[in-house]
């Protein structure tokens, strides 16, 4: 009975070792016909958009090329290449992530800063409790929702509240900026720290009230090449062609502020 | 039993614990200490400790009558509810989460008018973290004692009562102790769902330290920027669920047989 034991445990044990390598190879690299080529876009949430769009373009201008995102936070993104994610460029919501990217040897040339997002308050439809300025954000009975300080537009917030000597009782730190977007618009919060490329996406549901002290906190984003890209020289004219024209007006129709 | 069964329960148990040894494998266990006794870690502990221990709590006292009920009632149309309250098990928690901030949110029918009458807001607040957890954990409770009283049968009770007894004291002296086996077991699962809730709690009730950020929250939080961090706390989580389940065991999942 000892000895089945073994033997079965064994078995199991390099079926389990074996499962894990066998799935890797399920990210998109294979090229469904052989002329055909896919491009694998790795990039932050908030382009989700502006990147859908341009991603199009590119298909129109490249025929037989398939271009493929993977919308995510950027520090999961990061984490997945880390891991051996197969992509080909990567877009980043903030040179944290970028710059952790490279730390880690995962970029191939230097990354270029594309697009630059700023902070603005959302409100529910109407602005039910009339904010008009950051400081009215810290008045009492205003719910307040903002981005936990850990990601980029929690960051950002940190830095506008420092600058302004204003100091928030957030009701909730969100893991991302769509959910607190999600709580302003569900009417949970009287108001949200958001991108103001959230709030443009989301016109109609939302309103938005700019505030002057949001440019003490602009985040930059950056797109690179990922080392070792199956499609190099793609990966290079897709980033050429964010950099260039049509990726400043896919970009700018959305609220980015282009270089 | 047949030999051959080894094999896939072998394979099953690899499924479960393998997993946890790359977790293992994966931690820095010489700065686990001080990772699980920061301060926000110890709060979110807490707050996990006493809102699924409440939600549990919450789970017996409504989940008994409602498996009693639906086990026993003869009224048509039970047959749907048995089903309704599996829905939990196979929403997504986020959705779950959406659907309680719908009914109780500000806008919510129900939110709208707790606010209005009463002044109360539920979301934002550890209270909307325990109506989540109890959202989530209320059917592993419920299905459990369900299966338990089915398969006891109503003998016991149709005796009592043709021996005289009212039905409170049917209830009282025959259904529950007939319970209390499948109470354990249901009560230990239903807490460790609680415990590990997420996906729920995070939509409806947010995210802020000592109020709403629970163990598994915490954990999402500190993946963001510290992966040994938020390695550390998953540790802590499975050591608090195994000591909880240990505990419990003996007279919980294996059942006391009469």
């Amino acid at each position: 009975m000892k000895k089945i034991l073994a033997a079965v445990a064994a078995v199991a044990l390099v079926a389990t070792a074996c499962g894990p390598a066998a799935d890797s190879g399920s990210t998109v690299s294979n090229s469904p016909a052989p002329e055909a080529k896919t491009l694998t876009v790795f990039a932050a949430a908030s382009l989700t958009e502006s990147f859908g769009a341009l991603g199009k373009q590119f298909e129109a201008a490249h025929p037989g090329v398939a271009v493929k995102f993977n919308f995510a936070g950027s520090s999961a993104l990061v984490q997945q290449i880390t891991q051996g994610a197969k992509a080909d460029v990567f877009a980043s919501a903030d040179q944290a992530n970028m710059d952790k990217a490279a730390k880690a040897d995962l970029l191939d040339g230097q990354p270029t800063v594309f697009a630059k997002n700023t902070l603005t308050i959302a409100v529910p439809k109407g602005n039910p409790k009339g904010i008009k300025t950051f400081a009215d954000l810290a008045k009492a009975g205003v719910i307040v929702v903002v981005c936990a300080p850990q990601v980029p537009c929690g960051a950002a917030e940190q830095k506008v509240e420092k600058s302004t000597a204003v100091t928030l009782k957030p009701a909730s730190q969100e893991q991302d900026v769509k959910s607190v977007l999600a709580k302003v618009q569900s009417g949970d919060a009287d108001a949200g720290l958001v991108y103001v490329t959230d709030a443009t996406s989301a016109a109609g549901k939302v309103d938005k009230v700019d505030f002057p002290e949001a440019s003490g906190a602009v985040n930059d984003y950056p797109i690179a090449v990922v080392k070792d890209a199956p499609q190099a020289a793609l990966a290079k004219e897709f980033t050429d062609f964010v950099l260039g024209a049509a990726g400043k007006q896919e970009l700018g129709k959305v609220g980015f502020v282009t270089p | 039993m047949p030999w051959v069964l080894w094999i896939p329960a072998t394979v099953a148990l690899a499924l479960v614990v393998l997993p946890v040894v790359g977790l293992l494998a994966r931690s820095d266990l010489t700065r686990f200490p001080s990772l699980v006794t920061s301060d926000a870690s110890l709060q979110a502990l807490r707050l996990s400790l006493v809102t699924a221990a409440l939600s549990t709590v919450i789970c017996v006292l409504l989940g008994v009558p409602l498996a009693v009920v639906l086990a026993r009632s003869r009224l048509r149309g039970i047959r749907v509810l048995r089903a309704v309250v599996l829905l939990p098990l196979v929403l997504p928690p986020v959705v779950g989460g959406l659907a309680l901030l719908y009914l109780l949110g500000r806008k919510g029918f129900l939110g709208y008018l707790l606010n209005v009458v009463a002044g109360v807001q539920v979301p934002f607040t550890a209270g909307a973290v325990v109506i989540a957890q109890t959202f989530v954990a209320m059917p592993f409770l419920v299905v459990s004692l369900e299966g338990a009283l089915r398969n006891s049968g109503d003998r016991y009770e149709q005796v009592a009562s043709t021996l005289g007894a009212r039905p409170w004291t049917v209830f009282r002296r025959v259904t529950v102790p007939l319970l209390l086996p499948a109470l354990g077991s249901g009560v230990v699962l239903s807490f460790a769902r609680a415990l590990g809730e997420f996906g729920a709690t995070i939509t409806f009730a947010g995210s802020l330290e000592g109020v709403t950020r629970t163990l598994p929250l915490e954990v999402y939080q500190q993946a963001e920027v510290d992966v040994d961090s938020a390695v550390a706390l998953a540790l802590l989580l499975i050591v608090v669920a195994i000591l909880v389940i240990a505990l419990a065991r003996p007279r919980a999942l294996e059942g006391v047989r009469s």
